[in-house]
């Protein structure tokens, strides 16, 4: 049961466990449905009094359903500025959350992976994700939550065109189908434009760790379907796996090519990133993930750094600017960032103990006895 | 700024990619990037709805042309404002945008109808039975204040048996 915000953010991410099937590849995979409420106007439009109407009507409904239940609802009007940036760098919240005074709202359940956005963009942003390929669950969780919000609320449907949205490339399904994939093999040996032009042919989108608009860091990309009208969302959800699939397979021989080809030049290049992080005074939000990037690369490949993946996927999240203050506890500059971010990653790779039966520590309740 | 693969057309695509901890930037126009594959992450408007917005507000220019005179009856937006900002006011919107919808649709999403998951209830069927609860909620409070008991009594049977339907699919829950 998540009580406060505090207790949210600094609980690891499930979804970043580095856990399920090619998690090696893969961080993440996510589905989002856009829903609104029948005779209310979307977000943009609505006066303030309407809008705050639909927040209390979605968290009636989530504290009627028996589903959802352990997970913790916050609204905008309560949210500082650090508190938002810290829901957006956990992918909980868009930046747009916060653009205006519009109320709203946000619930998350208990484990984190779900949750849904109220007044965003639509009135309803239902949100799953689940570590590593495994869109199915997450689209199962994301259904399970519309199912029991739709046995008190009545969204907005028109039998052509499916579910009606705030902006048309959304309209039919409401489904955005999307996964977290990292391409350390495909950059290095120069292949990922081509991969990136063949993805785009399909119909599909590829963007950074960040959504739309963002940068691509750390080799990581968000690739996602385009199109909402005209097709089921199993056949969505199929078409997005099987394009997964392919890139995984690409990704992965692309790996094996680097170590068989030059296995000294990408071991020296993976080490010596080991060695900047763990050294490092100074690190930049940019320079980390890159680095992180090769590690993780590392690590995949069986080198042994003494950290797993869902470590390393969860420094790329906690080293971001905003979990970087929460951790610390103060606001900072850029330049103070820089060096506390350089503090929090070299605890974390000094911590391993070099000693043979290493390995990340799991538990915190220390037990005297064994050994 | 002039495209850096065809040196002809202007650059309207500005591509960031970092390799190696170097910041490689691109400048190309449309048709170059999309031979690339580059066009989708960057545009913040999915690229057929931008371009296809910009060709009706060219549209709408003629103000005799009754598109542009589109309204929507429920929440007042203008078909013009429509492909301003690209986003709906309402789910009325689409019925009252009907007839430029359709090319839109096409474009966009290759596809005019939808065929994936539905709903059971029909849309007239009226408001979501929180809603309803809300709405009576407010009503009994009302009826309480003006003293109108019997009015009150009357709300509160209805809330009654409304809120038995909400919990009867969960199971054993006592309010």
């Amino acid at each position: 049961m998540i009580r406060s915000f505090d207790e949210l953010v600094q609980r690891p991410v499930t979804w970043l466990s580095g856990e399920g099937e090619h998690a090696e590849v893969v961080l993440s995979s996510r589905i989002r449905l856009a829903r609104n409420l029948s005779r209310h106007r979307y977000p943009a439009r609505a006066e303030v009094d309407e809008a705050r109407a639909v927040v209390d009507l979605v968290k009636t409904a989530v504290e009627k359903s028996p589903l959802v239940q352990g997970g913790a609802f916050f609204e905008s009007t309560e949210l500082g500025e650090i508190e938002r940036d810290l829901l957006v760098e956990r992918h909980l919240i868009s930046p747009e959350f916060m653009r205006d005074e519009t109320p709203r709202g946000l619930y998350v359940d208990d484990d984190e992976a779900a949750s849904l956005m109220i007044n965003e963009e639509d009135h309803l942003r239902i949100q799953a994700v689940r570590s590593g390929l495994d869109i199915k669950q997450a689209l199962d969780r994301a259904r399970g939550l519309e199912t029991q919000l739709a046995e008190g609320l009545s969204f907005d449907f028109d039998s052509r065109l499916g579910f009606l949205t705030a902006c048309p490339t959304n309209v039919g399904t409401g489904l955005r189908v999307s996964v977290l994939i990292h391409l350390p093999g495909l950059v290095l040996i120069k292949e990922m434009d081509t991969v990136l032009s063949q993805v785009n042919k399909i119909g599909l989108a590829v963007r950074g760790f960040y959504g739309e608009g963002s940068d691509v860091l750390g080799n990581l990309f968000q690739v996602s379907n385009q199109t909402t009208l005209g097709r089921s969302e199993e056949d969505l959800v199929d078409s997005l796996e099987k394009v997964t699939r392919q890139l995984l397979a690409y990704e992965s021989n692309a790996r094996r090519r680097l170590f068989t080809d030059a296995p000294d030049h990408i071991r020296d290049k993976i080490w010596r990133a080991f060695g900047i992080l763990a050294n490092a005074r100074v690190l930049s939000s940019q320079e980390v993930m890159n680095l992180l990037s090769a590690v993780r690369l590392g690590v995949a490949m069986g080198e042994s750094m003494g950290l797993d993946l869902g470590q390393i996927n969860q420094l790329m999240l906690s080293t971001q600017p905003a979990h970087l203050q929460h951790h610390f506890g103060k606001t900072m500059t850029p330049e103070e960032r820089d060096v506390a971010r350089a503090e929090l990653v070299r605890k974390q790779l000094t911590k391993r103990r070099p000693i043979r039966r290493a390995g990340p520590r799991k538990s915190d309740h220390s037990e005297p006895d064994s050994e | 700024m002039k495209c850096e693969n065809c040196g002809e057309r202007e650059a309207s695509v500005h591509f960031t990619q970092i390799r190696n901890n170097r910041k490689n930037e691109m400048h190309l126009c449309k048709e170059c990037a999309k031979s690339k594959g580059f066009h989708n992450p960057l545009d913040d408007v999915p690229f057929p709805l931008a371009e296809f917005l910009t060709s009706m507000v060219k549209h709408g220019t003629a103000p005799s042309d009754p598109i542009a005179r589109l309204v929507c009856s429920e929440c007042g937006m203008r078909f013009i404002d429509f492909s301003r900002i690209g986003r709906f006011g309402c789910g009325q919107c689409y019925t009252a945008f009907r007839a430029p919808l359709e090319d839109l649709f096409r474009k966009i999403h290759g596809a005019t109808r939808h065929c994936g998951r539905t709903i059971h209830r029909p849309p007239q069927s009226g408001p979501g039975l929180i809603e309803e609860e809300v709405r009576l909620k407010d009503e009994l409070k009302k009826a309480i204040e003006r003293e109108d008991f019997e009015l009150a009594a009357d709300l509160r049977d209805r809330l009654k048996s409304l809120t038995i339907d909400t919990s009867a699919p969960s199971t054993g829950e006592t309010a």
